[in-house]
């Protein structure tokens, strides 16, 4: 005899179901001049170069959401695995989740195998799962890593595409970055000019683009270790107030006071004597 | 990988990701983008505005006040899209020329004021898309801030923000200004310096939060003395 209340093992992966309700909701909404909510995005400016020793990812620190800054030191440079990060624009959930997905693949992959992963691997996951979901996941992402073949640099784009480039810039500041990277780009560059080379592509795309801005994350990669650095460079623009605003105890005036005693039962009293000396 | 930017019909950016139909349209507007703020004190009028001019997510000018003096009594600040701000300021300085030669004396802030609400609505089916703020003296000599809506609805105020940041402004300004929702605290007049200071501290707490606000800002203090002009600078990314 089958148990009425028996749950149904939901099916495996994701299901698509709200998007159709998603659609319908958003058309009943907008015609009662109501707006749906809207994802954070990340408006961002991401670089990523790879130079003689190593990689170096770099990324501003604005999340907007919509016309509004929602977060002024957000970051965008995700962890991997020890010899792989991960820069993300696009939606900030999907690039989070997503990040967060391939770390774990990952590290239950190196468990697994006792072998450290590579870039490739990585790139081959993340393309597969966007690809599936058609776009819905709205994340570009720039994948850079050093691991036994090289140091690597790609991008996967939201529906699942791949690029294997040196240089690098995705996000909505990414042609001015572009144009510093054309300018200056060498291969086999030394780590200190890599570096200065993706802080001024960054520090572009924030000064040219309304959606990057703040400071200026950089990760560097090398087969030696991973050095994060955040933030690299802070906007130079304090906000400095010329007068303090500081309410007293009293302002927000109280309308009503209700005041509810917990009435408690003494169940066990225990007493344990101290040894004063 | 480039994915180009599709603009909805009032020029703000469309998601960046965007799949489904795109019904491509010419549109008459665009959002450029820009915050105003007028103060009324007892002596003085204070008219502030951001010098920043967007499109999407681009700026076009970092330098681009949107206050224009109209007479030695009176300035208004405009924001919305550039293009039917110039024209307007062009209608208004025109019909000012027009009073003072029929009428052998300059408009006062409050004439203006009623004259730009006849100019607005003229256009109620096409409309300027512009938002106002008149701030100037009127014949008493005490501070005026008048503020208008895209077609020309107007009233009198003591204090107004307008623009891309106005929503994050207002209600700042009604508890500073106005002591809104705060108890026991003494109602003193604003003096002219608190009120200079005041608009400074919102400019830059506005540029941090909006992104289509920054790059410096234009003060115009206006006194019996005549108009003067300041210029701070504000965020710049």
């Amino acid at each position: 005899m089958a148990l009425s209340n028996v749950v149904e093992t939901p099916a495996s992966g994701f299901n698509f179901e709200n998007v159709s309700r998603n659609v319908a909701l958003e058309g009943l909404l907008e015609g009662g001049h109501t707006k749906a909510p809207k994802p954070m995005k990340t408006g961002t400016t991401i670089a990523g170069v790879v130079c003689k020793d190593g990689v170096v990812l770099g990324a501003d620190t604005r999340a907007t959401s919509g016309e509004v800054v929602a977060d002024k030191m957000c970051a965008k440079i995700h962890y991997i695995s020890p010899n792989m990060y991960c820069c993300g624009a696009g939606t900030a959930a999907d690039t989070e989740k997503t990040t967060d997905l391939l770390s774990s693949n990952l590290t239950i992959f190196s468990m697994n195998s006792g072998r450290n992963p590579r870039v490739v691997m990585a790139v081959n996951i993340l393309q597969d799962m966007l690809f599936r979901y058609r776009g819905q996941i709205g994340a570009s992402l720039i994948l850079g890593g050093v691991d036994c073949t090289g140091n690597h640099l790609y991008t996967v784009g939201p529906y699942g595409s791949i690029d294997n480039v040196p240089y690098l810039a995705m996000g909505s500041g990414d042609l001015a970055a572009l144009g510093i990277l054309e300018d200056r780009f060498k291969p086999n560059m030394e780590l200190e000019e890599a570096k200065q080379l993706v802080r001024d592509a960054i520090h572009s795309g924030i000064m040219s683009d309304l959606g990057s801005g703040n400071n200026i994350d950089i990760c560097v990669i090398t087969k030696q270790g991973v050095d994060y650095i955040r933030p690299y460079q802070e906007s130079e623009y304090k906000d400095k107030r010329q007068r303090r605003y500081k309410y007293r105890p009293g302002t927000t005036s109280i309308l009503t006071e209700k005041i509810v005693p917990l009435e408690l039962e003494v169940v066990q009293e225990t007493v344990q004597r101290m040894d004063t000396a | 990988m480039f994915v180009t930017q599709v603009y909805g019909d009032n020029g703000k950016m469309k998601e960046y990701h965007y799949t489904g139909p795109v019904e491509h349209r010419f549109s008459p507007y665009s959002f450029n983008g820009g915050t105003v703020l007028a103060v009324a004190g007892e002596d003085f009028a204070i008219v502030a505005s951001d010098t920043r001019l967007s499109e999407g997510y681009s700026i076009h000018s970092r330098d681009s006040p949107k206050c224009y003096k109209l007479t030695d009594t009176t300035v208004i600040g405009c924001s919305g899209f550039h293009g039917d701000c110039l024209t307007l300021t062009k209608i208004i300085d025109a019909r000012l020329k027009m009073y003072k030669h029929s009428n052998n004396k300059c408009m006062t802030s409050g004439a203006i004021a009623a004259m730009l609400s006849t100019i607005l609505y003229g256009r109620r089916f096409f409309p300027y898309y512009v938002y106002n703020i008149i701030g100037g003296l009127d014949e008493e000599g005490k501070g005026a801030v008048y503020s208008f809506d895209p077609v020309g609805s107007y009233q009198r105020d003591t204090y107004k923000a307008g623009g891309s940041a106005s929503a994050m402004l207002q209600p700042l300004l009604d508890n500073q200004i106005g002591f809104k929702n705060m108890e026991g605290v003494q109602h003193l007049p604003l003096s002219q310096e608190k009120a200079v200071q005041l608009v400074k501290d919102v400019f830059i707490s506005a540029a941090e939060r909006d992104v289509y606000t920054g790059d410096a800002l234009r003060i115009c203090i206006v006194t019996k003395d005549g108009i003067k002009e300041e210029t701070v600078p504000l965020r710049k990314d």
